[in-house]
């Protein structure tokens, strides 16, 4: 474990990921503390501009709302969408893909027909038909979000597993009399888990992205306080009191690239033919 | 030290390559490769002294991680800078020095002056070129003003003299089209395409089967005797070092510990390293046995069949017989060996035993259960009783669990309680001759002997009757394959086991086995107790087979143990 927490470290793509990524984690975590009020109530007079009032360091929206109460609320969001949404996304991709690659044959090229079938309606559409179907409630994005973003990791999985199930160790614990669900559980997945667990950051960003545009669409929960639905209420003042949708894009911008970064930094150091060059 | 100053002193000097007979063509002298910080030990190579004389065959031999290929590395300029880097010395090949020539130079000796030949022929060449075409771009590097038709001309009598067979078909065929042999001579053809001095042959027979690499060796033996090449040879195999060599040089740890003509290295080797080396190659001649007093058949095999079919709706469809009609019969505490080139389906036959693979039809009897065909939920509980070995000692353990998890997970799975299973892990640990207490560790913190000891831990912790070893020594250096495979007869004498023991190695055959399966193409050519079928093979490829073994009329010393 420790020479891939080193090598992680000597990344400097990595720590400057982690890094961002704490703080956004700290800006998440100090939200109730720093602003106990709730974030969609009124707080001021509208359209001030960051630094034009004290005690609204970065404004109001054109609704009165604090802008600097709804970036850290927002935070909150923002990362619990990203993860849900990666674990519902990596959970399903992981369980078709390592079925589909342990078992081969007709298994596979079944789960792999329904993997295209998902593939090949574009992501984002898939998403707004989720939503108009199911309604806007924040479990029912995330779990939309997951739905459109498994097939990726799936691939991933299934071709990780393609290699390694007929290597030698796995031969050895099926000749040892190992029954499938451990093999696939004990044997091959903690093997190819790697490359998942790096795109598992990947899935993370896009799934923030895609809750933000939903957002802006005006098709996001409106009852809780995403940087998306900040965006979306800036959208009528844009020419004019353009940092309403601009701060909470920052925010978006530098959660994604956290991730992105943790991503890299993960690769690093989980990935050793790419250590040798580093 | 003074000797090599002399000698890189005089090679500077000369230049215009003087065709002095008394000269070597090649003469190392000190050289060092200090490797990175943190490897294994400081230096690659420490004070290397080499000398080749033109029209001489040196081998240079050594176990892995002796610094043999990295001498020819070195030699070449190829080492992989700036980690790696020559410290010090002379490299002094036709009174140049290459370890002080210009990268400029040095690409135009490499290839003209000097040709190389490497292990694996199918990496080696481009897989999107055709042969010909590979071999004519040599020419265009270093023979710009030859003309097109020239060049295709010497193509074809590269190919013809390398023995290609219909050298016109083989300039037109793409690397994977040709066997591993005759991917092996076009390698070996594009070495020469510019009659090099010298040419550097990296284990260039390792990867071919035995019959394969006796026509290669005798191939370059030819080359060297008609062009009058220096060969430096570098091999782990002292059978081919007993093949083909003139004289020996004896690598260990980036040293080299004894150099001499080949009769006196092999015969009367005088560093106690050459020695153990030699004492660990096991003789071609089977020991004397007593008379067989083996128990019950517990492995009956009838009629063995499994063909693959290849190719889909529409492709063009293969059919491969990889098994055809393989019958034995193991009696308990006998080791039948299965022999046979890759390809001869000995592997298949191994898996089949073991139900990792379906056989098409036949019969498997294990202590007198039909096996074959048998629903994997039901034979989950027979495979305690049958139990494989693998070849390969990095990749047939579980890279992320404990040594002692691997062997006691077994046992585990058949109903043993993980306390109990974790203290048969331990015993199997001491029983191969590991510390119990390394039970802890994972398998990279192991070297490779000890995983295959690991591997062997774990199939006996299920108690098996039957073991099936696939080729269990063959990733081993030699004297870590004498260890393994003396434990592996002291285990057998204590449990009676019965052993099916897959080789493509003779030598090691001779040693183990009791009784003997060759096969060829799927099918068993001859069968019969070892001795006898060493002594007088019936079967024409059983006689090739056993001329073929490199080294066959050389005896090893016995060692001291």
């Amino acid at each position: 474990m420790s020479p891939a927490v080193r090598a992680y470290l000597r990344s400097p793509a990595g720590m400057i990921g982690l890094l961002l990524l704490l703080a956004v984690l700290g800006a998440a975590l100090s939200a109730g503390w720093l602003f106990p009020r709730d974030p969609l109530s009124l707080a001021g007079r509208p359209l001030q501009w960051p630094g034009q009032n004290p005690r609204l360091p970065l404004g109001t929206d054109n609704l009165g709302r604090d802008i600097a109460s709804f970036i850290f609320h927002g935070a909150r969001v923002s990362l619990l969408i990203g993860l849900a949404a990666s674990a519902v996304a990596v959970g399903i991709g992981v369980l078709v893909g390592a079925v589909a690659g342990f078992y081969g044959g007709w298994v596979d090229d079944l789960l792999m027909r329904i993997t295209e079938a998902f593939q090949t309606v574009p992501n984002f559409i898939l998403l707004l038909v989720l939503v108009a179907v199911f309604g806007s409630e924040l479990s029912v994005i995330t779990v939309a979000i997951g739905l459109v973003g498994w097939t990726a990791p799936c691939r991933l999985v299934r071709a990780e597993f393609l290699s390694l199930r007929n290597r030698e160790f796995v031969l050895a614990a099926r000749g040892l009399g190992m029954r499938d669900a451990r093999l696939i559980l004990g044997e091959v997945l903690p093997n190819a888990l790697p490359p998942v667990i790096v795109y598992a950051s990947v899935v993370m960003a896009v799934a923030i992205l895609l809750e933000s545009a939903l957002a802006f669409l005006g098709l996001s929960d409106p009852n809780i306080a995403s940087w998306g639905n900040m965006i979306g209420a800036g959208r009528s003042v844009l020419r004019a009191e353009w940092y309403v949708s601009a701060i909470p894009g920052l925010a978006i911008l530098v959660t994604v690239l956290a991730f992105s970064l943790v991503g890299q930094g993960l690769n690093d150091a989980l990935n050793p033919r790419m250590q040798v060059a580093a | 030290m003074t000797a090599s100053d002399d000698r890189s002193g005089a090679g500077r000097g000369g230049l215009n390559r003087p065709r002095d007979d008394t000269a070597p063509l090649l003469s190392l002298r000190g050289v060092t490769v200090r490797l990175p910080k943190g490897a294994d030990r400081g230096f690659a190579l420490q004070d290397v002294d080499l000398d080749l004389a033109g029209g001489e065959i040196l081998c240079v031999v050594g176990e892995s991680g002796s610094g043999k290929s990295l001498t020819a590395t070195a030699i070449l300029g190829l080492l992989p800078a700036p980690r790696v880097r020559l410290e010090r010395g002379a490299i002094c090949f036709e009174g140049e020095d290459l370890a002080a020539v210009s990268p400029a130079r040095m690409r135009a000796i490499r290839g003209a002056r000097i040709g190389m030949i490497f292990q694996e022929p199918m990496t080696a060449l481009n897989p999107l070129m055709r042969i010909g075409r590979q071999i004519e771009e040599v020419l265009e590097e270093h023979a710009r003003e030859m003309r097109r038709e020239d060049r295709q001309a010497r193509v074809q009598a590269l190919l013809q003299e390398v023995g290609i067979p219909d050298p016109p078909q083989a300039a037109r065929a793409w690397p994977h089209e040709l066997s591993g042999g005759q991917r092996q001579r076009a390698m070996i053809a594009m070495a020469l395409a510019l009659e090099p001095r010298l040419l550097i042959a990296d284990e260039p027979t390792t990867a071919l089967d035995v019959t394969t690499q006796a026509r290669i060796l005798a191939l370059i033996k030819d080359i060297q005797r008609r062009r009058g090449t220096g060969v430096l040879f570098i091999t782990h195999d002292f059978g081919v070092v007993a093949e083909i060599a003139d004289r020996v040089a004896v690598m260990q740890t980036g040293r080299i510990v004894e150099t001499g003509p080949a009769g006196q290295v092999l015969n009367a080797p005088q560093h106690p390293y050459t020695r153990a080396l030699v004492a660990a190659v096991p003789p071609l001649r089977p020991p004397a046995r007593g008379p067989a007093t083996f128990g019950p058949p517990v492995l009956a095999v009838q009629g063995l069949e499994k063909t693959y079919r290849s190719g889909g709706m529409f492709g063009r469809r293969r059919i491969v017989h990889a098994v055809r009609g393989v019958d034995f019969t193991l009696r308990q505490g006998e080791t039948l060996g299965i022999v046979g080139e890759s390809g001869s389906g000995k592997s298949t036959v191994a898996r089949m035993l073991v139900h990792l693979l379906p056989a098409d039809s036949g019969r498997i009897a294990l202590e007198g259960t039909e096996i074959r065909g048998m629903a994997r939920g039901a034979f989950r509980p027979l495979t305690r009783r049958i139990q494989m070995v693998f070849q390969d000692p990095f990749a047939s353990l579980n890279p992320r669990r404990r040594a002692g998890d691997l062997i006691a997970q077994g046992p585990a799975i058949h109903g043993l309680p993980v306390a109990e299973a974790r203290a048969r892990a331990a015993e199997m640990l001491a029983l191969v001759g590991l510390d119990p207490a390394s039970a802890g560790r994972f398998p990279h913190e192991f070297s490779g002997g000890q995983r295959q000891r690991i591997g062997l831990a774990r199939a006996l912790a299920m108690q098996p009757a039957v073991l099936v070893a696939d080729e269990p020594v063959s990733a081993l250096d030699v004297s870590v394959q004498a260890q393994v495979l003396r434990l592996l007869a002291d285990l057998k004498q204590r449990f009676s086991l019965s052993l099916v023991f897959i080789t493509h190695d003779l030598r090691v055959a001779a040693q183990v086995c009791d009784r003997i399966l060759v096969m060829h193409r799927g099918e068993v050519v001859e069968a019969g107790e070892t001795g006898p079928l060493f002594a007088a093979p019936q079967h024409p490829y059983t006689q090739s087979l056993l001329a073929s073994v490199p080294g066959r009329g050389w005896v090893p010393p016995a060692g001291e143990g």
